[in-house]
């Protein structure tokens, strides 16, 4: 047998080899994919019944002899906090059903509606008035979380009593309980009670935290990226620089954290909880980024432009100021809006500065208690109670969609304005 | 509040001195040349105006609380003053406390320093506005006076700037040296109460310190062995996930793919690194946890709930574009005559790949699978989220192991006393971390850059 043969023999083992090496590689490939599919769908799944909730319609008497008041008095949030809302809301409960009689009954009874519904009912005569001469009015009050999970499955759970499943089967005939698109989740702040959670101080608090990250670290990274391009000599301080700003990039972000602990919170005394003192860490955190991108753009605007601008006379300042940064600012944009991406949905850093507090009002500025988005992922996914698993997963949707939407902008910049010279 | 009036008015009267700056400079240019434009005469003289009233300001907020507080100590009874220093902070925290609910509950002596404090921020408010008018007045006279047209006022100008841009760069060596200070200082004093080799060897991890002396365990035990296991094991299965998938994919994506399928899937898989990690924490405690579970009770393993396993494979998911696109890049920086060469001798395309790209890619590679590492190692929410709390000292990656950086966030959230070793043992831990992932990046750069400079 010569060596021709011997080959053309070994030939086929080889191709299947190729065949087989070829799979691995797609099959990684599909892993990838699969896993991203899971995460997304799964989440989805989860989050699509945060955005319905459940309303029971009752006929609530707002009479002023329910209401303890005396006739026309006026309206307004002094005069209505000693009426007991609870009650009325009690009473048009009974009404639905008057054959609860028991103690224990009626407390089971009184736990289908949402202990956030009194103040619904306020804020209703509150803003409209003249609907206490009316006398009786139909509502629809959110429900409890319970009976809101209990309505959606269509199936018991364990906090639900077979006593109040009867009750809800007995809305559900007379057609007293519906869901309702889940405004709440949009406009109200965190809340013990998940049916009356939200995810607006949140937003907020991301909101400040961002600006203050934006305003720290773009003029910071501009200015580096600038000096460390087009300034900076070469000599053995420059070298440091370069190399602690790569270093820096990969510093687990958590230790980001611990600096703002060490130094803003306990050495300088800023405020817990603060998005200054987050916004501060977290433009630390992003500065090597934008800094990188930022230098990578520089370096992209070519130097015959640089020259000509120097040949007539400008300065090396006003070259790099009229021309240089006009021209690679997209790509310094792109890089900043990454960074803030990357910014907004860190969550570690914001731990160790107490961002994770309880927070129920919404942050009016930068120096008031607030939390984050991601935090107040953290939060809830915390929860033992299952309807903040739903809520969780409705407010990772919101996260990513910022996301996706800062990412689809800066590749619009991109591709609108990336020049190959 | 007064300090951001007080930085509006240095603006305020910044912008009055360019305007006067450059008014002067295109008045005298009518008769003559000026060595620069009227703006940069305007841009000189805003900044003698602006810039020594703002270093004032600094400065002054600086120093300011430190003097207030000396003052503050005199009014102070004796009985505070011979206590510890802590004593006296908490006496400054019920000053302020007073003033904020405007409650001085009666105590002569509180009311007296509540007095002396408002007394002295009001006096500093009045001397500091003075002292930055003044300063940025006088600094317009001294600029227009100080033969401005005679000045290079754009290279000056130009200087100034430049500082300020270096300044800017300073700024990453600044937050490097702050971090390696406040967590070396902090580690330092921790190790004055736990011994460094007990903290490093030690095989014991229970942080909660006992109230009282007698209680058992009342030490606490700062063995930190259990964490950096915890760490390895979880770092290790992320790895073992992440850089055969990763790994395989970057050699389809840049050998096999079609131009338009790399175009969608490369982007595609780099989704995986755009995602916050709080959101594989949910993905992972929520989902996977719960089914790898399932599926080692449906086949009567005892797998607990926060099983290392979870984490470990979510983290891996997570780092695989980290590897997948830097092996990419230098497995297409390895040279196609490389390629033509070993296909030309007829090698198939597979072990054209084996025997001469891989070992080309190599030390690339390897530099990649470092940094995904360290990315592993310092990933806080999946593991604080997914992984258990109980430092057990195990190799098993069904049951419930705790990390570093679990044991960071839990020992500093929630209240906290700054000097307990509780919360010191934070710093260390940080401390830890922050060597490791500082060691394995210089290595990986290390490795990565000289591996580049072959083929350049």
């Amino acid at each position: 047998m010569n060596n021709t043969e011997q080959v053309k023999l070994s030939l086929k083992k080889r191709y299947a080899r190729e065949k087989r090496f070829q799979w691995y590689g797609k099959i990684a490939v599909w892993i990838g994919f699969v896993f991203l599919a899971t995460l997304l769908l799964d989440i989805t799944l989860k989050a699509l019944p945060a955005f319905q909730k459940t309303e029971i319609q009752l006929q609530v008497p707002i009479d002023w002899e329910t209401l303890g008041l005396q006739p026309d008095t006026r309206i307004d949030p002094e005069s209505l906090r000693t009426v007991d809302f609870g009650g009325v809301l009690k009473k048009s409960l009974r009404e639905v059903f008057p054959d609860v009689k028991k103690r224990k009954d009626k407390k089971l009874l009184y736990r289908l509606i949402s202990s956030g519904a009194e103040y619904q009912l306020r804020d209703l005569i509150l803003s409209e008035p003249e609907l206490i001469q009316q006398g009786k009015i139909s509502l629809w009050v959110t429900a409890d979380d319970d009976v809101d999970t209990f309505y959606k499955l269509k199936k018991s759970t364990s906090r639900i009593k077979p006593k109040q499943a009867e009750m809800i089967q007995q809305l559900m005939d007379q057609g007293k309980i519906r869901t309702r698109f889940n405004d709440t989740f949009f406009q109200n702040s965190d809340s013990r009670e998940p049916e009356q959670a939200g995810i607006r101080g949140a937003l907020v608090g991301s909101f400040w935290t961002l600006l203050v990250t934006l305003v720290i670290s773009l003029p910071i990274g501009i200015g580096a990226a600038v000096y460390l391009e087009e300034f900076a000599p070469k000599n053995k301080l420059t070298d440091i620089i370069e190399v602690n700003i790569n270093n820096l990039a990969a510093v687990p972000s958590i230790v980001f954290g611990l600096l703002g602990l060490a130094v803003f919170i306990n050495f300088f005394g800023m405020p817990r909880s603060a998005p200054l003192v987050g916004g501060i860490v977290l433009s630390l955190m992003t500065l090597p980024t934008i800094i990188i991108s930022a230098r990578a753009a520089i370096k992209s605007v070519p130097p015959s432009i640089k020259e000509a601008a120097l040949g007539l006379g400008a300065s090396h300042m006003q070259t790099v100021f009229h021309h240089v940064l006009p021209l690679a600012m997209p790509g310094i944009l792109t890089g900043a809006i990454i960074g803030m991406a990357q910014a907004l949905g860190e969550t570690a850093p914001l731990l160790m500065i107490g961002m994770v507090a309880f927070i129920v009002d919404v942050p009016g500025g930068i120096l008031d208690s607030a939390t984050v988005l991601p935090v107040q992922i953290y939060l809830w996914a915390d929860s033992p109670e299952r309807a903040f698993t739903a809520l969780t997963a409705a407010a990772i949707l919101v996260l990513l969609a910022f996301l996706v939407t800062m990412n689809a902008i800066a590749i619009y910049l991109r591709k609108q304005f990336e020049r190959r010279w | 509040m007064t300090a951001s009036v007080l930085i509006l008015l240095i603006i305020g009267l910044s912008i009055l001195a360019f305007l006067a700056g450059r008014f002067r400079a295109a008045r005298a240019q009518k008769n003559g040349r000026l060595k620069a434009l009227p703006k940069h005469y305007g841009y000189y003289t805003a900044i003698w105006s602006g810039l020594p009233a703002l270093i004032l300001l600094v400065a002054w907020s600086a120093l300011k609380p430190v003097y207030i507080h000396e003052q503050i100590r005199e009014v102070l009874p004796q009985s505070v003053l011979t206590q510890s220093n802590a004593s006296v902070d908490l006496y400054m925290n019920d000053i302020l406390l007073a003033i904020q609910n405007n409650d001085t509950r009666d105590d002569p002596v509180l009311i007296r320093a509540v007095d002396r404090y408002q007394q002295l921020q009001q006096e500093s408010n009045w001397i500091l506005t003075v002292l930055v008018v003044l300063l940025g007045l006088s600094g317009i006279v001294y600029a227009m006076t100080n033969s401005l047209l005679r000045t290079q006022a754009r290279s000056h100008t130009e200087t100034v700037i430049r500082v300020a841009l270096f300044i800017c760069s300073g700024v990453a060596i600044v937050t490097t040296i702050g971090i390696v200070l406040s967590v070396l200082f902090e580690s330092l004093r921790f190790f004055q109460s736990v011994n460094f080799f007990d903290f490093v060897f030690g095989t014991k991890w229970s942080p909660q310190i006992a109230i009282r002396a007698d209680q058992a365990g009342s030490s606490g035990a700062f063995g930190a062995v259990p964490l950096f296991f915890g760490t390895l094991l979880i770092s290790a299965i992320a790895l073992l996930i992440a850089v055969p998938v990763g790994l395989f994919s970057a050699i389809y994506l840049s050998e096999y793919a079609s131009q338009r399928f790399r175009a969608t899937a490369k982007p595609a898989l780099e989704i995986l690194a755009g995602i916050p990690t709080v959101v594989y924490g949910f993905f992972a405690a929520l989902t996977v946890a719960p089914f790898i579970r399932d599926l080692g009770q449906s086949i009567g393993l005892d797998v607990s709930s926060e099983s290392a396993l979870a984490a470990g494979v979510v983290m891996g998911v997570m780092i695989i574009p980290f590897v997948s696109s830097l092996s990419d890049d230098v497995i297409t920086a390895v040279p196609q005559a490389m390629r033509d060469g070993s296909l030309g001798l007829g090698a198939t395309r597979s072990e054209t790949i084996k025997q001469v790209i891989i070992p080309a890619a190599l030390p690339g590679i390897v530099g990649g699978v470092l940094l995904a590492a360290s990315r592993a190692i310092g990933e806080t929410m999946i593991v604080v989220m997914a992984a258990g709390l109980s430092a057990n000292l195990t190799a098993n990656p069904l049951e419930a192991v705790t990390t570093v950086t679990v044991q960071i966030v839990t020992l500093l959230t929630g209240d906290q006393e700054f000097d307990s070793p509780k919360t010191l043992a934070a710093f260390a831990l940080g401390l830890m971390l922050f060597v490791t992932t500082l060691v394995l990046n210089v290595f990986a750069l290390h490795i990565v850059r000289k591996y580049r400079e072959q083929y350049e």
